[in-house]
């Protein structure tokens, strides 16, 4: 642990880092470019969120680390262990007792709370940037609120599928300001950005932008009077947990089709089990577990 | 009864062993040395260096060894390094026209002031496969000319002293720190060079080959190709003048390309610079190629679509720590965002099917 | 450059300017809530939680200005010594510092540019008091009622038209600090 400055990065690069988290802070939605550094981990692993969780980490924290809402993914275990060796932060599965939540694609299912701050790892954190690869040019449209593309793109859908066919990584607006990306999260986690109790920092590392929510900030997905967005999931119970609410991964169970769903969230499931929950396929909880 | 997958941090550790086993390979065969690959390996060395923007052949041959020869991983272990390094000081710009050059030579004179110096290279080997290395045959000595202490000036020095070429106002500003500042568009032109010196040499090479065939075509000359070491300096505040605090490898084109002229200029020769770390000769003329192309604006001349001439496309995927990154991420977990996808696509089959069958 | 120049700093860097930061963060992301930071001794008359900011926020490589009340030869070495932040006029500063009739005019602060809007300064007012006792605040970060005590409603209210662009202020006191993003909206009083 020695070896390193506390949570690896060197000061100046916190500072650099900090200060465009306090710009993205004040201006809700915006992508504030900062130097992002090269972390020791690829680009597109999570280098983004690892700068913010960096920058913001306090030796009092307890951190969790998910990826596609599980706590034991390889690469959530591997940043886990990152900031453990140099930081030396406690860290925890259990979203609740987190202070610092660094997540790739999912947002938990327990409800946030004040004083936590969640922080999200961003591959592409332009929301237009499918529709127009040129950063000059996306810029401009988000400087003069040009986003009549996204809009054509959306009712493209609606023509050829009768509905919105983007299921993740969905747009929002901030604020009534700027269209804002919030990660390739499923659709379904979209209503919880918005007024969020908690502080929820983006950071793309290498597109090197840093963007906010504050807690309590409006983030309307996009959406036609007529094609009103909604939250949707696999229509199942969890088969564990029977959770009824809760995002579902399909898990294939052997080759004849047989699938079962579970809960993409293993804090929640487990949290759900441990009190008693017993799904289709699940067994009362033994402690194994 | 279904359990969840666990064990990803064992399973992460088993992984690191094997590799570390596969990196040693056979261990009845001699280990490589760190010092083999710096002096048997140095163009590979000479990469590393370049594209991981840090000048240090030890580390480099560190690094080719712990990647397993994999030149992009270790250009990333150096990135990495180097991003923890302090800087204690910038030093004063090189003068390349005082390199000590192993290599130098002109396509565009036969012969000029310093001479033509043809250097180590592979350029009139026959490309035959020479058995005599794989027995460890011991290597001749070369044979040597005496020193030439004659200054070797820049040959657009002299195309420049005749007005030929299109001169280059000495910038005073502190360039801009591609490494330190998040990446601006549209880029001045040192920001550009930053970003295609460490740039991938198989990208740039493909974008210079590009403007070869047509697409950005610049009709470019090597007006000189040097390679050499030249002195690095750094300014002591409390001396009052710069001192030697060592040297690199360096090599630099400079490339003579088509004239511009209009009514109030007469016609001159442009150029396309470039300078890269160590014996790096293909990347160095494919840089100035691919710089000349990016001048297309300043020089009035039209963007004709071709990729080379798209500042955007070049500086934003030129580097290959960033695409490598990203490329083989999509091989992490994405069971989320598919799911999503696999949910949405059954419902507007299902949709869809159930107004054919309607229909039918 | 006197001694009392060099003491006052941090004395664990990378831990006490992550924790002032926590509360840097929660300050701007919360208008209308008091933190209360710790680490720093500025000389007079600078306050413990402006010493703190400009320790944890500051480098040399952002521009920051002195209002009249805080240009004094022993705050200008604490900061040069510190940071090494450039100390510039109004208009070049990242970051400014002072009382408040000292930094007025405010419209002198960098803004940002309507496409960078992040481009701007961030104002660091040295309050006789500060309490949440004010004029009511809404806006991100703020559920329910939130208020704040004010060095002047005008210059905020006219900030805010300039939304996404304007600048940012952390009001400090002591070893209490605010912050107020420009997205805040001050009610007229």
């Amino acid at each position: 642990m020695n070896d390193y400055n506390f949570a690896y990065l060197d000061e100046q690069t916190k500072r650099m880092i900090r200060r465009a988290i306090l710009k993205g802070i004040a201006i809700p939605g915006y992508q504030v470019p900062f130097a992002s550094r090269e972390m020791p981990m690829p680009y597109g692993w999570g280098t983004g969120g690892v700068q913010v969780t960096a920058a913001c980490l306090v030796p009092e924290d307890r951190l969790k680390v998910i990826d596609q809402g599980a706590d034991d993914t390889t690469n959530a275990v591997s940043i886990r262990r990152f900031f453990q060796r140099t930081a030396g932060v406690a860290v925890t599965e259990a979203t609740a007792e987190a202070t610092v939540i660094q997540t790739r694609h999912r947002i938990p299912e327990t409800p946030l709370s004040e004083g936590q701050i969640l922080v999200y790892q961003v591959p592409i954190p332009e929301p237009l940037r499918f529709l127009e690869p040129r950063e000059t040019e996306t810029r401009k449209m988000h400087e003069l609120e040009e986003y009549g593309l996204i809009h054509v793109k959306l009712y493209e859908d609606i023509a050829r599928h009768g509905q919105i066919a983007t299921s993740y990584a969905y747009p929002v607006k901030v604020e009534g300001r700027y269209v804002m990306d919030p990660s390739p999260i499923p659709k379904f986690d979209n209503p919880k950005l918005a007024d969020n109790p908690a502080i929820q920092l983006f950071g793309a590392g290498r597109e090197q932008r840093i963007y906010a929510l504050p807690p309590h900030t409006s983030a309307v997905s996009l959406d036609f009077e007529d094609h009103p967005f909604v939250a949707s999931k696999a229509d199942h119970a969890c088969d564990l947990c029977a959770a009824e609410a809760s995002y579902l991964d399909e898990v294939i169970t052997d080759d004849q089709g047989s699938r079962m769903f579970v809960c993409s969230d293993t804090d929640f499931c487990q949290s759900r089990r441990a009190a008693g929950h017993v799904g289709r396929l699940g067994h009362p909880a033994t402690g194994d577990q | 009864m279904y359990v969840a997958v666990k064990g990803g941090e064992r399973a992460i550790d088993a992984a690191h062993a094997w590799l570390a086993e596969e990196r040693r390979g056979d261990t009845s065969v001699a280990e490589l040395s760190t010092v083999q690959i710096r002096e048997q390996l140095s163009l590979a060395v000479n990469r590393v260096m370049a594209e991981g923007s840090l000048y240090d052949p030890d580390l480099a041959a560190l690094a080719i060894k712990q990647a397993r020869g994999d030149l992009i991983e270790a250009i990333f272990l150096i990135r990495a390094y180097r991003t923890t390094l302090p800087r204690f000081g910038a030093s004063i710009p090189v003068e390349t026209a005082e390199m000590a050059v192993s290599r130098r030579i002109s396509a565009t004179f036969k012969d000029l002031p310093g001479g033509q110096i043809l250097g180590p290279t592979f350029d009139y080997t026959h490309r035959l496969l020479d058995f005599k290395l794989a027995a460890e045959g011991q290597v001749p000595e070369a044979p040597t000319a005496p020193a030439r202490l004659e200054p070797v000036p820049h040959v657009m020095g002299m195309l420049g002293r005749d007005g030929l070429i299109q001169s280059e106002a000495p910038g005073e500003e502190t360039p801009p720190d591609l490494t330190r500042e998040p990446m601006e568009l549209p880029a001045s032109r040192p920001l550009r060079l930053q970003a295609i010196t460490r740039g991938d040499e198989g990208f740039i090479l493909s974008m210079a080959y590009s403007t070869q065939r047509g697409y950005g075509r610049t009709h470019a000359f090597v007006g000189e190709l040097r390679i050499g070491t030249v002195a690095v300096e750094l300014d002591i505040p409390e001396l009052g003048f710069a001192v030697q605090i060592g040297e690199v490898e360096l090599t630099e084109c400079e490339t003579v390309n088509q004239f511009t002229g209009s009514r109030t200029e007469p016609p001159q020769f442009t150029r396309g610079y470039g300078l890269v770390f160590g014996q790096t000769e293909r990347k160095a003329i494919a840089m100035s190629l691919v710089d000349r192309a990016l001048r297309w604006k300043e020089l009035g001349e039209d963007f004709t679509g071709a990729p080379a001439q798209d500042e955007e496309f070049v500086l934003m995927h030129a580097d290959n720590i960033q695409a490598t990154g990203f490329l083989e991420h999509i091989k992490l977990p994405h069971y989320v965002d598919f799911q999503a996808e696999l949910e949405l696509v059954r419902k507007l089959r299902r949709e869809a099917l159930a107004s054919r069958e309607a229909a039918e | 450059m006197t001694p009392e120049a060099l003491s006052g700093g941090f004395r664990d860097a990378s831990i006490q300017s992550a924790r002032a930061f926590r509360a840097a963060l929660e300050a701007m992301a919360r208008p209308g809530t008091i933190w209360q930071v710790e680490g720093a001794a500025p000389p007079a008359p600078m306050s413990v939680a402006s010493g703190v900011l400009i320790l944890t926020l500051c480098d040399g490589t952002t521009p920051l200005h002195l209002g009249a009340s805080m240009d004094l030869p022993m705050i200008r070495d604490w900061i040069t010594f510190h940071t090494g932040a450039p100390l510039v006029a109004a208009e070049a500063a990242r970051f400014a510092l002072g009382h408040w009739q000292d930094l007025m005019p405010v419209n002198r602060f960098a803004i940002g540019t309507p496409d960078y809007p992040d481009r701007s300064a961030t104002l660091i007012v040295e309050m006789p008091d500060l309490s949440t006792a004010g004029p009511q605040l809404s806006g991100p970060g703020i559920k329910g009622n939130a208020s704040l005590s004010f060095p002047e409603v005008a210059a905020f209210r006219a900030n805010r038209r300039h939304f996404p662009q304007g600048f940012d202020t952390y009001l400090t006191c002591d070893t209490r600090l605010a912050g107020l993003p420009r997205s805040t909206i001050v009610e007229d009083v």
